[in-house]
């Protein structure tokens, strides 16, 4: 049964794309707007990778499925072969399931959330599009079509976050967020082809393989080729400093935040990272040190962001970011399980948060706290949810994000980096704060806005639920010496190393971690419950010089304006518009203007002068042959006559001389 | 043969003298100014001529030339002169102002022939002088031998005939003709 | 008498009607310059049969055929310088020029 589901795992990566498909071709027409075609393939998926995550955890399954496509011919040794297909093991099953469920529960939600949108069938297929390209690249067992998948979710981004286009910033976002990525790209394609042209092959367990032999000829590229596809990471999972593109994607509809920039896309990233972790542990340790550090300075700095925003979604956003540093120092320290276990409850009770978020926004139609408050009467479910969903990020036993977040932090500890596990620690209250701070402005109080706020439909509310349950219970498949299935799930597979996993807590990582928690929710409700009738007085924590320097978000994103794209738009524009118009043009129009000057003289001296000059003067020697020996015809028979006579006897004259 | 052989033969003198009149009397008609007199002047050739037949034995054709030229075609051509109005008076103009060239070319005709013939026949000499050919034998020829360019000059004078009163016919106009349809 | 005396004779009346034609204004002495070559010819006809004296005299037999068509030509050519006359009350050849270029 299982080698069953595995041969054909293909359709898992088939259907949302034939979903794409359909809703383009039929989504018009139909009563939901094409979510019928895409909620009814992700139904498919979602239940396919229910029973290959069923299978991960009961067998040990680490297989491959590769279909060759394509090769080209290096100079030297042997062709490169370009491959499609799927790896079913314990990572990409877990994936699997994350991608679907999260999936599922956002297409549902969407259909209320995105009801009488301007653009609803492309907004399903886009998504379906989206979840293809996910599954492409998180099935993919070579790193070809790992970033075909990295570039399809790009697309998918740019597109979604471009949905309401209309308006320039969401366009703005939407490309921001596209050369971001872009510029991470380089440095995952740069490092892949490194690998692939060093090592022969493209495939990643044959890759990982050579690692673990300790390969030469990978040891001399392996620290470049790490920081490169690390550099990739770094663009896809918004880590400090390429985070920037990350709020500004909040211009999209909240379904779209919620799925794929907090709990699917923005992972990719780290799932790269776990999936090249045995050749990142074996061969790139200096790589390493650079992933540990760059996420401990995401998980703290972006989490400060978090505390200056007015913007519900952009809260979470920057706590997106946050939670992902996380995700990338835990595999940078070490710690595999650990990362990818974070990876997996914060899809949970992230894609919570942003649907709650997406359900106050549509109540309120606006995004901004100021507008919102008291709200826990009028939308009792939606505030429950959210509350599970904060406490979970918070990080508050028994809750999924605890049991997680804890694991990290003993990472930290386990490694050795104590000043990371500190940072950690202290992101931990950070986070808690703003958190708490984003429910008391939002759900207590009074409400500070116009209209009347009410609670979303079922098919709204049904998603908060499930996602809740999740935020809940999904820490419960990892407890330290209870039950860690998890760990063992994910280490299934081809080339790794198993670690043991932790048989206990550890206390040095987790009571800093709980109190942590505890003491921001605490701050958080001293500050904010109380309802505060003005935004200046709400933000009474206002710590001068460090409050600006968060809310201009540390100066990053004018750098990268005036540093980068002004002079771009500018002198280097200005350049190469020179070059095109005058050097490039200017070869062409100098070709263009001797091919005219040719062609003048092969027009006016051949063929006007010279062979007209010939057709025109036959043409006239023959009229004024003609009008000179008309002449002749004088219509005078007596001339005729002594013609006739004159010849006949020159005739006979030269017959009898020249006999 | 020698000239003196030649003046010897009294039919020779006949020659010169016949000769000398159908000579002056062509010079005549294309240089007379007056058309009857041209007209008469050909008549007097053609006279000539048929002596000169006489003189070649030809006794039959110089009759036919006397009865057909002289009796019919020149009072044809005295009838066409009445018709047409040719000017008979002497104040008409009745040649062209290049006379030379004409002259050149006639000349230059006259010496060719003369000299062809002159190259050709030498001093030839007529066979059986005097003897005149029976009419008999031109009978018998031209319905013997010759019967068919016979008939065909008679089909030659049909169409003459009936072309001549066709071309000739006046034309009548439409009025006139219903005129005549009436009477 | 030898027969180029006759042959020179017929030429001279032939170069003679040749100037004629070529030379009058009037269609009708046109054509009686064309009867006076018409009998030069017949002159030579005459005259060579004086010499081949054949069974069939076979000159004089041409020479009538010649006198019979002359006959005819000048009737036809009567008739046309008639009409032309009708036409154009006059029978100058120089006005006969509708050939012309």
């Amino acid at each position: 049964m299982s080698e069953f589901l595995i041969d054909y795992a293909g359709l898992l990566l088939v259907l949302p794309f034939a979903a794409f498909l359909l809703i383009i071709l039929f989504g018009k027409r139909m009563k939901y707007q094409g979510a019928e075609i895409a909620i009814g393939a992700m139904s498919i998926n979602w239940l396919y990778s229910v029973a290959l995550l069923v299978v991960s955890l009961t067998e040990e399954v680490a297989r491959d499925v590769q279909f060759e496509i394509g090769r080209i011919g290096l100079i030297a040794g042997e062709p490169l072969v370009f491959e499609l297909g799927w790896t079913v093991d314990g990572l990409s099953s877990m994936m699997f399931f994350v991608v679907t469920t999260i999936s599922l529960l956002v297409f549902i939600y969407a259909v209320g959330y995105m009801k009488g949108d301007v653009r609803v069938p492309f907004f399903f297929a886009a998504l379906s599009l989206f979840a293809g390209s996910m599954l492409v690249l998180v099935a993919a067992p070579n790193l070809v079509q790992l970033i075909i998948g990295w570039e399809g979710v790009g697309l998918a981004s740019y597109l979604l976050i471009g949905h309401y286009w209309e308006k320039h910033e969401n366009s703005s976002a939407a490309m921001k967020a596209f050369y971001v990525n872009k510029v991470a790209d380089v440095g995952l394609v740069l490092g892949a082809v490194i690998l692939g042209v060093t090592t022969g092959t493209f495939r990643i367990n044959e890759i990982l393989h050579l690692a673990e032999e300790g390969a030469a000829a990978l040891g001399a590229v392996a620290v470049v080729a790490g920081l490169l596809i690390f550099f990739g990471a770094m663009g896809k999972s918004a880590q400090f400093p390429l985070h920037v593109w990350l709020p500004d994607a909040m211009a999209g509809p909240t379904p779209v935040s919620a799925l794929m920039h907090a709990a699917t896309m923005v992972t990719a990233g780290v799932y790269l990272i776990a999936r090249m972790f045995p050749f990142y542990e074996e061969m790139a340790a200096g790589a390493r040190t650079w992933i540990l550090w760059i996420g401990a300075a995401t998980l703290f700095l972006t989490g400060l962001l978090a505390l200056v925003q007015n913007d519900i979604k952009r809260v979470l956003a920057y706590s997106t970011v946050s939670q992902l540093g996380y995700m990338v120092a835990a595999l940078g320290a070490g710690g595999y399980a650990a990362g990818l276990f974070h990876l997996w409850t914060h899809a949970f009770f992230k894609a919570l948060l942003f649907l709650g978020a997406g359900s106050v926004i549509h109540a309120v139609h606006s995004n901004n706290m100021s507008d919102m408050g008291g709200l826990r009467k009028d939308m009792p479910t939606t505030y429950r949810t959210f509350v599970i969903g904060a406490l979970a990020l918070a990080g508050i036993p028994p809750l999924a994000g605890f049991f997680s977040k804890d694991e990290i932090l003993a990472t930290f500890n386990h490694a050795g980096a104590t000043p990371v596990l500190w940072l950690g620690v202290a992101a931990a209250f950070v986070t808690a704060f703003y958190t708490f701070r984003m429910v008391f402005l939002t759900f207590h109080g009074t409400y500070r806005g116009q209209g009347h706020p009410h609670e979303s439909p079922r098919v709204m509310t049904m998603p908060l639920v499930a996602l809740a349950v999740g935020a809940v219970a999904a820490g419960w498949i990892n407890i330290p010496g209870v039950y860690t299935g998890f760990h063992h799930m994910v280490e299934v597979r081809e080339a790794f190393h198993p670690e043991e996993a932790p048989t206990s807590f550890d206390l040095t990582a987790l009571i800093p971690g709980v109190i942590a928690g505890l003491v921001g929710i605490f701050l958080a409700y001293r500050i904010f419950k109380p309802d505060r009738a003005s935004q200046a007085e709400r933000d009474r924590v206002e710590i001068p010089v460090f409050y600006p320097l968060l809310r201009r978000k540390y100066f990053l994103d004018d750098l990268y304006w005036y540093g980068i794209v002004e002079p771009i738009k500018g002198p280097i524009a200005r350049a190469v518009n020179w070059t095109n118009t005058y050097v490039i043009d200017g070869v062409v129009n100098s070709v263009a203007s001797v091919s005219l000057f040719l062609a003048r003289i092969v027009y006016q001296g051949l063929d006007q002068r010279g062979v007209d000059g010939v057709v025109h003067g036959l043409s006239a020697g023959a009229y004024s042959a003609g009008g000179s020996l008309r002449r002749l015809q004088s219509g005078r028979v007596q001339q005729y006559a002594a013609g006739f006579v004159t010849g006949t006897l020159l005739l006979v004259v030269a017959l009898v001389v020249f006999r | 043969m020698n000239i003196g052989d030649w003046i010897g033969h009294p039919a020779n003198w006949a020659f010169i003298i016949l000769g000398l009149v159908v000579a002056g009397a062509a010079f005549r008609v294309v240089t007379s100014q007056n058309v009857i007199h041209a007209a008469l002047a050909l008549v007097a050739a053609l006279a000539g001529t048929a002596g000169l037949f006489l003189l070649l034995s030809a006794e039959f054709v110089a009759w036919v030339l006397v009865l057909v030229y002289i009796g019919a075609v020149i009072v044809l051509f005295l009838f066409g002169i009445m018709i047409t109005r040719a000017p008979t008076g002497r104040d008409v103009a009745l040649d062209h102002s290049r006379k030379a060239w004409a002259a050149i070319v006639a000349g230059g005709l006259f010496v060719v022939l003369s000299w062809g013939s002159l190259q050709a026949f030498g001093t030839t000499e007529l066979t059986n002088q005097g003897e005149p050919t029976a009419t008999e034998t031109v009978g018998l020829s031209l319905l013997g031998r010759f019967v068919i360019p016979f008939e065909a000059v008679s089909f030659v004078l049909l169409a003459a005939l009936i072309g001549g009163i066709t071309i000739a016919r006046k034309d009548l106009t439409p009025a006139e003709e219903v005129e005549r349809e009436a009477r | 008498m030898i027969v180029n005396q006759f042959l020179v004779l017929a030429a001279l009346l032939f170069a003679l009607g040749v100037y004629g034609l070529l030379v009058r204004r009037n269609a009708v002495m046109v054509l009686l310059a064309v009867e006076l070559m018409l009998n030069a010819v017949n002159i030579n006809l005459i005259a060579f049969e004086a010499v081949l004296r054949s069974s069939e005299a076979v000159g004089q037999v041409f020479a009538i055929f010649v006198i019979t068509v002359a006959a005819a030509e000048v009737g036809i050519g009567l008739a046309i310088v008639l009409m032309i006359f009708r036409n154009r009350a006059s029978a100058n050849v120089d006005e006969l020029n509708l050939m012309k270029w």
